[in-house]
C-alpha cells in the first residue's frame, strides 16, 4: 500500500486511541467537582485515572509528533491556523497536568477545591476545543494557495464547530461516567451511572446532528458502502449504551467513539485539511506529506514500537483492574 | 517588538522554563532507582524510606516537566510554521520517535510505580523506576538529536527549498548529539546530586534522621563527583568540536573580534562593546586559550570579524555575529559553576562519612543547590543564542522561520507570550513552595503514606 495512506491510517489510529483513552479521563475530570460530594469521594474519583492519565495524554503528544513527521505541512497549517484555540487548550492542559500532583500536597480544603476546579477546567476545555477543531476539519477552513490559514479564531466558532464541541463534551462525559461506574463502588458508582444516562441524551442528539454534517460537508455517501457501515455501527453502539450494564456499557461507548473518529477520517480522505476557498488548495495526504524516505523510516519505527506500547499499556490496566474504594488511600 | 522578536522571546522563556525542571528529572530518576535497588538488594528499610522521600520530590518536579513539555511539542507549529515546513521531513522524525519510544515508556511506568508499592513484587517495582529513568534519558537523547541537526545538519539534501531527509542513520548518529547528550546527561546527574546534597545538609544541620540523610549525602557526593568531572570533560571536548563546526559561536563565547596570535590567551573578564566590535577592557590569562582549544600551548583563535567576512562571501550580505555579551557571559557563568561544583564534590569526598562535623560544608551545600539550575539555563543560552542568526546552522535563518504575520500577527504572539509566562510564574512559585515544604519533611512522615503515594 501507498505509504501516504498508511500514515493517514496510523494517525487515525492515534486519534482513536487518544479519544477513547483520554476521552474518559476528560469526562472524569469534568465530572469531578460535581460528582464527588466530599474530599474522600473526589480522591477516589481521581484515583480511578491516577495511574493512567499521563500515559493516555501521550497519545495526543504522539499524534502531534506523528503529524509533524508524516505531514509537516498539515502540522504547520493546523497549529499556526488554530493558534488561539491551541493556546487555550495548552493552558488548560498545563493546569490539569500539575493539578493531579499538587492537590493532595496540602490538607487545606480550599487548596484542594481550587485544584479540583483546575482539573475541571483542564478537562472540559480540551474536550470542547478538540470537538470544535475536528468539526472544522470536516467543514473545511479558509486556506489560501500557499497553504496558509486565512481565517481567525472566530472563524472556528461557527455553528457546526460549536456543535462538534458540544458533541465531544457530551460523549466524553458519558464515557467518563461509564468508566467511573465500573471503577467505583456502591452509591457513588450508581450516581455515575445516572449521570451517564442523563448525558447520553445530549450525546445522541449532538452526535446525530454532527454525523449529518459529516455527510453533507464531505460528500460521505460517495465513499462506498463499507464507509457508510462505520458511522452506522458507531450510532448503534451509542444507542446500545443506554440498554447495557457494567463493562459492556463502557465498551459499547468506546466502540462508538473509536468508530466516530474512524468515520471522520474516512470523510476527510484523501484530504487532511480541506480548503473552503478552493478545493485545489486543500491539504492532502500527498501535498502535505514528508518524503517517501521519511515515511518509510517512520513506518518501520511505528511497526516496532506501537505493539510494544499497546502491550505495556494494556498491562497497566491489568495491574489496576478492580474497583477503587472511597476512603482507601488509593490503590 | 516584531513578530520574530516576540516569537524568540516566547521560545526562550518557555523552553528555559521546561528545561529548568527537566535535568532534575533526568538525574533524580536514576538516583531514586539506585536507592530502591539498594533497598531490594540489602533489604534495609532505611533505603525504602529514602526512596519514598526522594521519590516525592521527584514527582512534584516531574509533574511540571510534563505539563510544560506540552507547549514544546506544539509551539513549532504555532510560532515557527515556516521552520516546520522547511524542516518537517527531518525534525518530525526524532520528535515522533521521542513520543512513541520515550514518553509512553516513562509516563506509563511512572503511573504504575506510584500506585503499586503494595501490588507488585519488590524487584518488579524497582525495575519500573529504572524504566522511568531509561525513558526520560531516551527522551533527552531524541530531542537532542533534533536539536543537533539544527547545530550541525547531517543526512539531508535541499529539494524545492526544503530540507529532505536522506539518511536517518546520519541524523541519529550526528557527532554533535553525542557531545550534547553526554553533557546533558551528566548535567542532569549533577543537578540531582546537588539537590540531594543540599536537602540532606539541611537535615543534617538539624540532626534529623542522621543515618538516612548521611546515606543520602553519600549517594549525592558520589553522583556529584561523577557528574561534575564528566560534565566538564564532555564540555571541554564539546567546545573543541564547536571550534570546527560553529567557529562563530566559539569566537562569540570568547569575545574574540580579531584573530588572535599563537598562543592565544583566555579572557577572564571583558567589557564588550558590540557596536564598535571591540572589548574596551579585557583581562586575559596567557596560553590558556590555546590550551583549552587545542590541548597544547600554541594555536590561534579566529576572530568574529574574519568569520563575518567569510560568511558574507558564502551566504550573502547580512550580520552573522550573534549577541556577543549574552554568549560570552552565559558561557563564563556555566564554567564557573562547573568549577565550584567540582570543589564542593571534592570537599564532600574529603569529609566522607563525617559530613556532620563540618558546618561550613553543610551550609555551602545548601547554598550551592541553585547553581546547577543556573548552569543548565546558561548552557542552553550559549548553544542557542550563540547560533544566531541561524535557526538551522547555515540553512535557515531565524527571521525566515517564523509563522507569517498574516496568519499569526504580533499581537497574538504577545498575548500567548504573556499568557504562558504568567501561568508559568504562578506554577513556578507554587512548585518551589511545595518542593521546599516536602524537602523539609521527615523521611518517617513521607514513608507513613503507606501503600501508595496518593493523590
Ligand atoms: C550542571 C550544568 C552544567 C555545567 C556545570 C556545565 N555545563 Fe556546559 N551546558 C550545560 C550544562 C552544564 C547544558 C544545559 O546541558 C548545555 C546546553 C546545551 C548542551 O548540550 O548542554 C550546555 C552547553 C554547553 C556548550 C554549548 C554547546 C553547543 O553549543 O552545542 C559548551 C561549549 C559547554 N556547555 C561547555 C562546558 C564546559 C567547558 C563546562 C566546564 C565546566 C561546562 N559546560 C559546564
Ligand atoms: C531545553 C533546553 C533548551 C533551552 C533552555 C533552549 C533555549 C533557547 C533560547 C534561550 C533560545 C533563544 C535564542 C535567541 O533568540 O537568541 C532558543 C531558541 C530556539 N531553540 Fe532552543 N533551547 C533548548 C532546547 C532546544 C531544543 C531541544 C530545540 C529543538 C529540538 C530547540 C530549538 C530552538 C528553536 C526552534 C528556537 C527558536 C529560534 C531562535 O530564537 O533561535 N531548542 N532556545
Ligand atoms: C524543544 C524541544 C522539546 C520538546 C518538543 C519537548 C517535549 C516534551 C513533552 C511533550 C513532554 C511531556 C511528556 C509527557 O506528557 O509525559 C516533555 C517532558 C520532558 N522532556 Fe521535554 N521537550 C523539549 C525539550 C527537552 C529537552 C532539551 C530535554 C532534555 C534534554 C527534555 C526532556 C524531557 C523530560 C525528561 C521530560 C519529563 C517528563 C516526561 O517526559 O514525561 N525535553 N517534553
Amino acid at each position: 500500500m501507498d505509504l501516504h495512506v498508511i500514515w493517514f491510517i496510523l494517525i487515525a489510529v492515534l486519534f482513536s486511541g487518544f479519544f477513547f483513552l483520554e476521552g474518559f479521563d476528560y469526562g472524569v475530570g469534568t465530572l469531578l467537582p460535581f460528582l464527588g460530594k466530599n474530599d474522600a469521594e473526589r480522591r477516589a474519583i481521581i484515583n480511578t485515572i491516577g495511574p493512567v492519565w499521563d500515559a493516555n495524554e501521550v497519545w495526543m503528544i504522539t499524534a502531534g509528533g506523528a503529524i509533524f513527521a508524516a505531514f509537516p505541512q498539515w502540522y504547520a497549517t493546523l497549529f499556526s491556523g488554530f493558534y488561539l484555540a491551541l493556546f487555550l487548550m495548552l493552558l488548560a492542559l498545563i493546569l490539569r497536568g500539575v493539578s493531579f500532583e499538587y492537590r493532595s500536597k496540602k490538607e487545606d480544603l480550599g487548596w484542594r477545591q481550587a485544584w479540583d476546579w483546575a482539573i475541571f477546567f483542564g478537562s472540559f476545555t480540551p474536550a470542547l476545543l478538540w470537538g470544535v477543531a475536528i468539526a472544522n476539519l470536516i467543514r473545511g477552513v479558509p486556506i489560501d494557495a500557499h497553504m496558509q490559514y486565512t481565517g481567525t479564531f472566530w472563524t472556528l466558532l461557527n455553528p457546526y464547530g460549536l456543535l462538534g464541541g458540544i458533541a465531544a463534551v457530551a460523549i466524553f462525559i458519558m464515557h467518563g461516567a461509564n468508566f467511573l461506574n465500573i471503577k467505583l463502588e456502591g452509591e457513588l458508582a450508581e450516581r455515575a451511572r445516572g449521570v451517564a444516562n442523563l448525558w447520553w441524551w445530549v450525546a445522541v442528539v449532538a452526535v446525530v446532528l454532527f454525523v449529518y454534517g459529516l455527510f453533507v460537508y464531505t460528500g460521505y455517501t460517495s465513499k462506498g458502502f463499507l464507509a457508510i457501515l462505520v458511522p452506522l455501527i458507531a450510532a448503534l453502539a451509542l444507542l446500545a449504551v443506554r440498554f447495557l450494564e457494567g463493562s459492556a456499557r463502557f465498551w459499547s461507548g468506546a466502540v462508538a467513539i473509536i468508530l466516530a473518529v474512524v468515520s471522520v477520517f474516512i470523510g476527510l480522505f484523501p484530504n487532511v485539511m480541506p480548503s473552503t476557498l478552493n478545493p485545489d488548495w486543500s491539504l492532502t495526504i500527498y501535498n502535505a506529506s514528508a518524503s517517501d524516505y521519511t515515511l518509510g523510516v517512520m513506518t518501520v519505527v511505528a511497526l516496532i514500537f506501537t505493539p510494544l506500547v499497546l502491550l505495556y499499556q494494556g498491562w497497566t490496566y491489568w495491574v489496576f483492574r478492580g474497583r477503587v474504594r472511597v476512603g482507601e488511600g488509593g490503590y | 517588538m516584531t513578530e520574530v522578536a516576540l516569537a524568540r522571546l516566547q521560545f526562550a522563556t518557555t523552553t528555559t522554563f521546561h528545561f529548568f525542571f527537566v535535568p532534575l528529572t533526568l538525574g533524580l530518576a536514576i538516583l531514586v532507582a539506585v536507592m530502591e535497588t539498594l533497598y531490594v538488594t540489602r533489604g534495609d528499610e532505611k533505603y525504602k524510606r529514602m526512596t519514598k522521600f526522594w521519590g516525592h520530590l521527584f514527582l512534584i518536579n516531574f509533574a511540571i516537566g510534563v505539563a510544560t513539555g506540552l507547549v514544546q511539542e506544539f509551539q513549532f507549529g504555532m510560532n515557527w510554521s515556516e521552520y516546520s515546513r522547511f524542516m518537517g521531513d527531518i525534525f518530525g522524525v526524532p520528535l515522533a520517535i521521542e513520543a512513541l519510544l520515550a514518553f509512553f515508556m516513562e509516563s506509563t511506568f511512572i503511573g504504575v510505580w506510584v500506585f503499586s508499592w503494595d501490588k507488585l513484587p519488590k524487584n518488579l517495582h524497582a525495575a519500573l523506576i529504572w524504566l522511568v529513568a531509561l525513558g526520560s534519558n531516551l527522551s533527552a537523547f531524541w530531542i537532542l538529536a533534533a536539536n543537533s541537526f539544527m547545530q550541525h545538519p547531517t543526512g539531508y539534501t535541499i529539494q524545492n527549498g526544503r530540507a529532505v531527509l536522506t539518511s536517518f542513520g546520519a541524523v541519529a548518529t550526528n557527532p554533535n548529539v553525542f557531545f550534547q547528550f553526554g553533557h546533558v546527561f551528566f548535567a542532569g546527574l549533577s543537578t540531582a546530586a546537588f539537590v540531594i546534597m543540599a536537602v540532606s545538609a539541611w537535615h543534617l544541620l538539624r540532626n534529623h534522621e542522621v543515618p538516612e540523610f548521611a546515606s543520602s549525602m553519600k549517594i549525592g557526593v558520589i553522583a556529584a563527583l561523577i557528574g561534575s568531572v564528566l560534565v566538564a570533560t564532555v564540555g571541554h571536548f564539546q567546545t573543541q568540536y564547536l571550534i570546527h563546526e560553529q567557529p562563530m559561536k566559539f569566537a562569540a563565547m570568547e569575545a574574540v573580534w580579531e584573530d588572535t596570535g599563537s598562543p592565544a590567551p583566555w579572557s577572564l573578564f571583558a567589557i564588550i562593546d558590540e557596536n564598535r566590535q571591540e572589548n574596551p577592557v579585557n583581562i586575559e590569562i596567557p596560553y590558556l586559550g590555546s590550551l583549552l582549544s587545542y590541548n597544547k600551548f600554541s594555536g590561534s583563535i579566529t576572530g568574529m570579524k574574519t568569520i563575518q567576512k567569510e560568511y558574507e562571501a558564502k551566504y550573502g550580505p547580512g550580520n552573522y555575529i550573534p549577541p556577543v555579551k549574552w554568549t560570552y557571559w552565559s558561557f563564563r557563568v556555566m564554567v564557573t559553576i562547573g568549577g565550584l561544583m567540582l570543589l564542593l564534590a571534592l570537599w564532600g569526598l574529603a569529609l566522607w562519612g563525617r559530613f556532620e562535623t563540618s558546618r561550613a560544608f553543610l551550609v555551602s551545600a545548601i547554598w550551592m543547590a541553585a547553581s546547577p539550575f543556573i548552569a543548565n539555563s546558561t548552557g542552553w543560552w550559549v548553544a542557542e543564542i550563540g547560533r544566531q542568526p541561524w535557526i538551522v546552522q547555515g540553512l535557515l535563518k531565524t527571521a525566515d522561520a517564523v509563522t507569517p504575520g498574516s496568519v499569526v500577527p504580533a499581537s497574538m504572539v504577545l498575548l500567548t507570550l504573556v499568557g504562558f509566562n504568567l501561568l508559568y510564574l504562578v506554577l513556578g512559585i507554587i512548585d518551589l513552595g511545595l518542593m521546599i515544604k516536602f524537602a523539609q519533611r521527615s523521611m518517617a512522615e513521607s514513608a507513613e503514606e503507606e501503600g501508595a503515594l496518593v493523590y
